[in-house]
C-alpha cells in the first residue's frame, strides 16, 4: 500500500516541470503551486492542478510556508516535494509537512538541521572523522576572537555565513590588512540575505576543484553514492558548468580518490541518518587532499549529468525512499560499474544573464526560444515567456552525455550554438566558448577558471559584423513587410542608407540590392558582397567571403535581437529615426538596465554631471547597480523617484551632452 | 506544347557579336543615369551640412525594403537642356517611379534637389505629368517629395509657365479619383510650387527646411514692400500650427520620410483590391529558355532580321507560347502566353506587316478584347508592306483596320520597342502615340517615320525628277550635303536613348529585365481593374 498517490511540489520552473514529468510516468496526480507572476506558466499547465500561492515575491508565495501547507491539504496532496531553491532545505516546512500529516519527500528536519548550519555540520561531520578544512567555527563572534583565529589559521583565507549558501555572506581575505573590511561587509550581507551574521572562518583552498558526490540513503540502512559531478567552473561562486566523471578523476588513480571521496560522502550521510538524495561537497586541491565542504540535503541543480552516466532517474529514486521502498539499487559495486562505464556527461546552465557586465542578471520577455533537440534541455521556458526578476536567474540546463569528454562537450558547445534564445540577454554563447577553451577542454578548469580567463572567453564569441547587420535589418524589414529578400526584382539602381546602433553603437553603412539575392555593403570606405541564401520567419542564412552564416532574429519594438552560434546581438533600427532626436537618444539617455526598484537618486533636473558621476542606483535580484554619468552633462529630465518600481529599459534620466556633441 | 526550338546558338560568333553590341548600348545608357545621379550626389556636402537627406536617400528610404522600384523616364530632358552634350544631364530634375511604401504601390515622384536646388529643367513637366497619368490609370496613391527651386527664371517659357498648370490639375483629379496624394516638403515649395502641398491630400512639412510661400522674401518686397523672412511666410512651423497647409511636422528629412511612410500605411490600401478570380499567384515555372540570352538575339546589323519566337520563348513562363495562326501572315506573330502567372496576348513581327498580318493582328486584338487579355506588342517592325500588289490587295485598309483595333482595344495595352520600330508599323503596333498603358524600350530600339537613308533616297528621287521636269543640272555636291544631312536628322532622332529623351516611351531596360517589368506592369494592370477606389466630386479641400 502506497503512502501517498499525489504529489504537491513546492517549486516552479525547470524543476518542477522535472519532477512532474517523473511523477506523471511513475502514475502519480501532480499539483502545482504558483504565484501571480507564474499564472501562465509551463509549470502550472503540466499540473494536474494547480493552486496561487501568493503574490510574485518568494517570500509571499515560494517561501510562504503556511500557503503552501494550506495548498497541500486543500488539495488532498499525499506527499510535497520540494525540488532545490526555496524551502528545499527548510527544516521548519520540512517539519511542517510532516506536522500536516503529508509525506515529505526529502530527508528528515533533523537531518536538514544537522546540515543546515555550516558551522555545526562541520563540528559533527569532524566528529565522524571526515576531513574538514581547517578553520574556526566557534561561537565567539567578536573581532578580536575572529581576527586572532584568521591569524592562526593563515591567509588566503574564507569568511563564510553559517546561515549561507549560494555565495552570500562569503569573502575570500587574501591578507590580514583586508580582514576587518571583508568581515563587516560579509556579516552585513549573510544578516540582509538570512537574517543571521554568524560566520566561520576557513582556511582557502587556492583554486581547488569543487567536487561534489551525490549520495542516496533508504530507511533500511542503504547508504550508496552515486559518483562525483566536478562543479568547478563556476561565477559568483554559482556554478556554471558540472560534469562527471572529474577529469581530474581518471585513470586508476582517479578510480582509487572516488571511492576514497564515496566513502567519506557516505560516511557523512550515516553521521546523520540521512534519507533520500544529498549531495556532500567537497574542495579537491592540485594533491588530492580533499576537504568536507557542506553537504546540500535535497536534488541538485546538476542532477542529470548523475542519470546520465547511471541511467537512474534520481526522483524516482526520490519517491521510493519517500515511500518507504528499498533503493531501487543498492550494490555499490554495480552503482559504481554503471557510473565508470557511463562516458562523460556535461550539464551547463542557461542563466539570464550580462557576461559582458558580471553576469549582471537579466529579466524581461523572451522573445524567441527554440532549444536544441540534439540534447536534453530541462527548462520551463516559451517564446513570449517573462522573465521574472523576482526568482532565480538560471532559465534553462542543457545536458550532453557521450563516449569521452571531448565528444560530450563537442555535442553541448553544438547545441548551445544551435538553440535560439533572443530578447533577453544570457549567458548562452559564453557557456559555449568556455566548453571551447583550451583549460577547460584540458580539464585543467578550477574554480578560478573563470575569474581567470572571461575577457577570452567573452572575445571568443564576437557581435555581429555591422555589414552582416545592416543585411538582416534590411532584409528583415523586408520580411515584416511581406516582401522576399532572396528574390528581388527590379531593385533600386542606388543605395539604402541605413543607420543603426550595434550593441548600442552608432553606424551608418549603406546596402545595393543588385537583384535576386545579391547584396553589396559599405560600411566606411569598405564594401562586402552577399547572398542571402534563405529569409524564413526569423531566421537568416547567409554566404559571404568568409563563408556561410547562419542568423536568428526577432524583431521586436523597432529593435532587432539576432543570434549567431548562440551570441546575441541587439539592433536599433535608426535608419528612420530622426537624426536629431536620434544623437541624443543613443547617447543621452539612462534606462533601467533590468527591472528593479530605484534605491537612491542623485541628481537633479537642471544640474551639471562630470563624466562618472553618479546618478542613481538600482536595486535589483538582491544587488545595487549603480547608473553614471556616461559622459559631461546637464540632467535635463528625471523621470523616476526614489523607490518606483521601473521595468527593464525604462527610461530614467534624460541628459544632454555638454561636450563632444555630434551637430549634424 | 511542343517546346520551341531553338535556332539561338549563344556560343556563336554572331550572339556575341549582338550580345557586346547590346551591352555597349546599354552601359551608354546606364553611364548616364548614372551621372545624373553622381552630378546629384556632388550636393552632399551642402545637405550634410543643412542635416538633410540627398533625394535619392529619401525614396531609398520611403520604399519597402526588398521591393522592387520601376524608374521611369530616366534619361528625359538629356540633350535638350544644354547645347554640349558633355553638359547634359539626364532626368528632367525630377526622379519618378513605381514603387512599394508600406506595402502600397505607389507612384513616388521626388525633385532631384541635388542639382540646381531642385529646379525644373527640360521634359521636367512632362515627366511628371506622366507620373501623375500613370498614377490615374494604374489607381495608385501618389506620393511626392519636394524641394525645388520652382522655374528657372534665367530660362522662363511662357509656355511652360501656362501648361505647368495641369500639373496642378492633375494633383486635383488624383484627389477627387480617390487616389490619395502624400506630399512631405522637404525645402522649398515655393510660387507656384506652393500648391503642391495645397492641392495634396496629406502633408509633412520638414522643421526649418520647408518652405511654402506664393511670393517669398525678394518677390514680396518687389510687389508690396514687406519685409518678412522665410519661416514666418512658409516655415514648417507656421503652416503646421497657423495656415494648416501641413498636417504633420517632421524633425528632419529622415523623420519626415518615416512620416509619410505611415501616413500612406494607414490607408490600408490593401484593403480595397478584390480577390482575383483566378490567382496570378499560382505557381509559375520561368522560361525554359535562359532570358540571359535576350542580350544576343536582335542582331547587331540592323538589316538583318530576328526570329522574334526566340525573344517571346525567353520572356514567357515555361517558355510556353501558343502561336495563333501560326501560318497564316507568318510575318506577323501573334499568340498567348503567360508572364509570371499573368496571361498575355503576344503580338510581334518577323518582317513586315502585310494584309494577311495586319487582318491576323485585327482578329488576335479584337478576341484578346473579348476574353479579357491584356496585350503585349513586342515591336521590331519596318512598317506595312509597300508595293503595288499590296496596294491592290488592300494595304492600306488593312493596316487601317489594325490601327482602329489597337486605338480601340478595351484590354491593357503594353509596348516592347525591341528593335525597329518604322513608318506606321509604329502605329499599328501601338506605339506611344496610341498610349498603352506603358512603353519601354530595349536600348538598340530605333524609331523613324522611315530609315535616314530610304528618306535621302527618297529626297534624291523627287530632287532628280523636280530638275528633270525643270531642265535643271543637278549640284551632286549640294545633293550630297543633303543626302547626308537628312541621313543624320534621321539617325541622331531614332535612337532609344534620344527618344526616350524625347519621353517618347516610359524608359529604357536592360532586355533581361523585360519579363519583370512586364510582370510588374502586368500586376499593376490587373490590382488597378480590381481596385475599388472611392471618387469624390472635388477632391480632398483644405479647411
Amino acid at each position: 500500500m502506497k503512502k501517498f498517490k499525489s504529489i504537491l511540489i513546492a517549486n516552479r520552473g525547470e524543476i518542477a516541470l522535472r519532477i512532474t514529468r517523473t511523477a506523471h510516468r511513475l502514475g502519480y496526480r501532480v499539483i502545482a503551486v504558483y504565484s501571480d507572476a507564474d499564472a501562465q506558466a509551463p509549470h502550472v499547465r503540466a499540473a494536474d492542478q494547480a493552486i496561487r500561492i501568493g503574490p510574485p515575491a518568494p517570500r509571499d508565495s515560494y517561501l510562504n510556508i503556511p500557503a503552501i501547507i494550506a495548498a497541500a491539504q486543500h488539495s488532498g496532496a499525499g506527499a510535497v516535494h520540494p525540488g532545490y531553491g526555496f524551502l528545499a532545505e527548510n527544516a521548519d516546512f520540512a517539519q511542517a509537512v510532516v506536522d500536516a500529516g503529508l509525506v515529505w519527500i526529502g530527508p528528515s528536519p533533523a537531518a536538514i538541521r544537522a546540515m543546515g548550519d555550516k558551522a555545526q555540520a562541520k563540528r559533527q561531520m569532524h566528529q565522524a572523522g571526515v576531513a574538514c578544512v581547517p578553520g574556526y567555527d566557534g561561537d565567539l563572534q567578536d573581532d578580536a576572537t575572529l581576527r586572532a583565529q584568521a591569524h592562526d589559521l593563515g591567509y588566503p583565507l574564507m569568511i563564510k555565513a553559517t546561515a549561507g549558501g549560494g555565495g552570500r555572506g562569503m569573502r575570500l581575505v587574501a591578507s590580514g590588512a583586508e580582514f576587518d573590511g571583508a568581515l563587516s561587509s560579509a556579516r552585513s550581507e549573510a544578516l540582509a540575505a538570512f537574517g543571521n551574521s554568524t560566520v566561520l572562518l576557513e582556511r582557502a583552498v587556492v583554486e581547488p576543484r569543487h567536487i561534489e558526490i551525490q549520495v542516496f540513503a533508504d530507511a533500511f540502512g542503504h547508504v550508496v553514492h552515486l559518483g562525483e559531478r566536478d562543479c568547478s567552473v563556476q561565477r559568483r561562486h554559482q556554478k556554471l558548468i558540472e560534469e562527471a566523471p572529474s577529469p581530474a578523476m581518471s585513470g586508476e588513480v582517479g578510480r582509487q580518490l572516488r571511492r576514497r571521496m564515496g566513502d567519506m560522502a557516505v560516511a557523512a550521510a550515516r553521521a546523520i541518518d540521512y534519507q533520500g538524495a544529498g549531495t556532500v561537497e567537497c574542495l579537491l586541491d592540485a594533491q588530492g587532499n580533499f576537504y568536507f565542504m557542506e553537504m546540500n540535503t535535497r536534488l541538485q541543480v546538476e542532477h542529470p549529468v548523475t542519470e546520465a552516466l547511471t541511467g537512474y532517474d534520481l526522483v524516482d529514486w526520490q519517491l521510493r525512499v519517500a515511500q518507504g521502498e528499498v533503493l531501487p539499487e543498492t550494490s555499490q559495486d554495480e552503482i559504481l560499474r554503471r557510473f565508470e562505464a557511463g562516458g562523460h556527461a556535461v550539464e551547463v546552465r542557461l542563466c539570464a544573464e550580462d557576461p559582458a557586465h558580471d553576469f549582471l542578471p537579466q529579466s524581461g520577455r523572451l522573445l524567441a526560444w527554440q532549444p536544441t533537440t540534439h540534447v536534453r534541455v530541462e527548462h520551463a521556458l516559451e517564446t513570449g515567456a517573462d522573465i521574472s526578476p523576482y526568482y532565480d536567474s538560471m532559465v534553462a540546463k542543457f545536458i550532453a552525455h557521450g563516449p569521452d569528454r571531448e565528444a560530450a562537450c563537442q555535442t553541448l558547445a553544438g547545441a548551445l550554438r544551435s538553440s535560439v534564445a533572443l530578447g533577453v540577454r544570457t549567458n548562452q554563447a559564453f557557456l559555449a566558448a568556455c566548453l571551447e577553451h583550451p583549460v577547460f577542454s584540458g580539464g585543467q578548469a578550477t574554480t578560478g577558471f573563470v575569474a581567470t580567463y572571461a575577457s577570452e572567453i567573452l572575445g571568443a564569441a564576437p557581435p555581429l559584423r555591422a555589414p552582416v547587420v545592416a543585411l538582416l535589418l534590411y532584409a528583415a524589414r523586408a520580411q515584416e513587410l511581406g516582401h522576399h529578400p532572396t528574390r528581388v526584382a527590379l531593385p533600386l539602381a542606388w543605395e539604402v542608407p541605413l543607420r543603426f546602433a550595434l550593441d548600442g553603437e552608432a553606424v551608418s553603412a549603406s546596402l545595393l540590392a543588385q537583384g535576386g539575392n545579391r547584396y553589396r555593403v559599405a560600411c566606411g570606405d569598405t564594401a562586402e558582397d552577399f547572398m542571402l541564401l534563405a529569409a524564413d520567419k526569423g531566421h537568416l542564412r547567409i554566404a559571404c567571403g568568409s563563408g556561410y552564416l547562419s542568423i536568428a532574429f526577432v524583431l521586436d519594438q523597432g529593435q532587432i535581437y539576432a543570434s549567431m552560434a548562440g551570441r546575441q546581438t541587439v539592433v536599433t533600427d535608426l535608419t528612420l529615426a530622426s537624426a536629431v532626436r536620434g544623437s541624443t537618444a543613443i547617447a543621452g539617455t539612462i534606462r533601467a538596465p533590468m527591472a528593479g526598484r530605484i534605491a537612491a537618486v542623485h541628481v537633479a533636473e537642471g544640474q551639471s554631471v562630470a563624466k562618472g558621476t553618479l546618478l542613481l542606483v538600482l536595486e535589483a535580484m538582491k544587488m545595487e547597480h549603480p547608473s553614471v554619468a556616461p559622459m559631461d552633462a546637464i540632467v535635463a529630465r528625471v523621470c523616476t523617484a526614489q523607490g518606483a518600481q521601473v521595468a527593464s529599459g525604462s527610461l530614467l534620466i534624460e541628459l544632454v551632452p555638454t561636450t563632444g556633441l555630434s551637430k549634424h | 506544347m511542343p517546346l520551341f526550338e531553338t535556332l539561338i546558338n549563344p556560343h556563336s560568333a554572331v550572339f556575341a557579336t549582338n550580345r557586346s553590341h547590346m551591352l555597349r548600348l546599354l552601359a551608354e545608357v546606364r553611364r548616364l543615369e548614372q551621372a545624373t545621379r553622381d552630378r546629384s550626389a556632388q550636393s552632399k556636402p551642402l545637405f550634410d551640412k543643412r542635416g538633410q537627406l540627398l533625394p535619392r536617400d529619401r525614396i531609398a528610404l520611403l520604399l519597402d525594403p526588398g521591393s522592387s522600384f520601376l524608374e521611369l523616364s530616366a534619361l528625359a530632358g538629356f540633350g535638350l537642356d544644354h547645347p554640349d552634350p558633355a553638359k547634359c544631364v539626364a532626368g528632367a530634375g525630377v526622379i519618378a517611379g513605381i514603387g512599394t511604401v508600406s506595402g502600397a504601390r505607389c507612384m513616388v515622384v521626388a525633385s532631384d534637389a541635388g542639382i540646381e536646388a531642385g529646379s525644373i529643367r527640360a521634359m521636367g513637366r512632362e515627366k511628371i505629368l506622366r507620373a501623375q497619368e500613370l498614377a490615374l490609370q494604374n489607381k495608385l496613391p501618389f506620393v511626392h517629395l519636394v524641394e525645388s527651386a520652382g522655374a528657372n527664371l534665367l530660362r522662363y517659357k511662357v509656355e511652360g509657365f501656362v501648361l505647368g498648370g495641369a500639373i496642378f490639375r492633375n494633383l486635383a483629379r488624383l484627389s477627387a479619383a480617390g487616389l490619395p496624394v502624400v506630399t512631405v516638403v522637404h525645402g522649398s515649395s515655393t510660387a507656384g510650387g506652393a500648391y503642391m502641398p495645397g492641392l495634396s491630400d496629406y502633408v509633412v512639412m520638414v522643421r526649418g527646411r520647408a518652405r511654402a510661400f506664393l511670393a517669398g522674401p525678394p518677390l514680396l518686397k518687389a510687389a508690396t514692400g514687406e519685409i518678412a523672412n522665410d519661416e514666418e511666410l512658409g516655415g514648417a512651423e507656421m503652416h503646421t500650427s497657423v495656415s494648416g497647409l501641413g498636417e504633420y511636422m517632421a524633425e528632419d528629412d529622415a523623420d519626415a520620410v518615416r512620416l509619410a511612410r505611415e501616413v500612406v500605411m494607414r490607408l490600408q490600401w490593401g484593403r480595397h483590391v478584390a480577390p482575383a478570380a483566378a490567382s496570378p499567384q499560382a505557381p509559375w515555372l520561368p522560361p525554359r529558355l535562359d532570358p540571359q540570352e535576350l542580350l544576343g538575339i536582335m542582331s547587331a546589323d540592323g538589316r538583318k532580321p530576328a526570329d522574334m519566337r526566340e525573344v517571346i520563348a525567353r520572356l514567357v513562363d515555361d517558355s510556353d507560347f501558343l502561336e495563333f495562326k501560326a501560318l497564316y501572315g507568318a510575318a506577323t506573330v501573334t499568340g498567348h502566353a503567360a508572364v509570371q502567372g499573368h496571361p498575355v496576348s503576344i503580338i510581334s513581327n518577323n518582317g513586315p506587316l502585310d494584309p494577311d498580318g495586319a487582318n491576323k493582328a485585327t482578329h488576335f486584338i479584337q478576341a484578346s478584347c473579348q476574353s479579357g487579355t491584356p496585350i503585349v506588342y513586342l515591336q521590331n517592325t519596318t512598317g506595312y508592306m509597300v508595293g503595288k500588289a499590296f496596294e491592290r490587295a488592300g494595304m492600306i485598309k488593312h493596316g487601317s483596320k489594325m490601327i482602329q483595333a489597337v486605338s480601340n482595344a478595351t484590354v491593357p495595352q503594353l509596348t516592347v520597342m525591341c528593335g525597329a520600330s518604322f513608318g506606321a508599323g509604329n502605329y499599328g503596333m501601338c506605339g506611344r502615340g496610341f498610349e498603352p498603358r506603358f512603353l519601354f524600350s530595349w536600348p538598340n530600339a530605333r524609331t523613324a517615320v522611315m530609315g535616314g537613308e530610304q528618306a535621302a533616297t527618297t529626297m534624291r528621287i523627287v530632287a532628280e525628277a523636280g530638275a528633270k521636269r525643270k531642265g535643271l543640272v543637278l549640284d551632286e555636291d549640294a545633293l550630297a550635303a543633303q543626302e547626308k544631312a537628312i541621313i543624320h536628322t534621321f539617325e541622331s532622332q531614332q535612337t532609344a536613348i534620344a527618344t526616350s529623351s524625347l519621353m517618347l516611351d516610359d524608359g529604357v531596360i536592360d532586355p533581361r529585365d523585360t519579363r519583370d517589368v512586364l510582370a510588374l506592369c502586368l500586376t499593376l494592370c490587373d490590382e488597378s481593374a480590381r481596385r475599388t477606389v472611392r471618387p469624390i466630386q472635388f477632391g480632398v479641400a483644405r479647411p
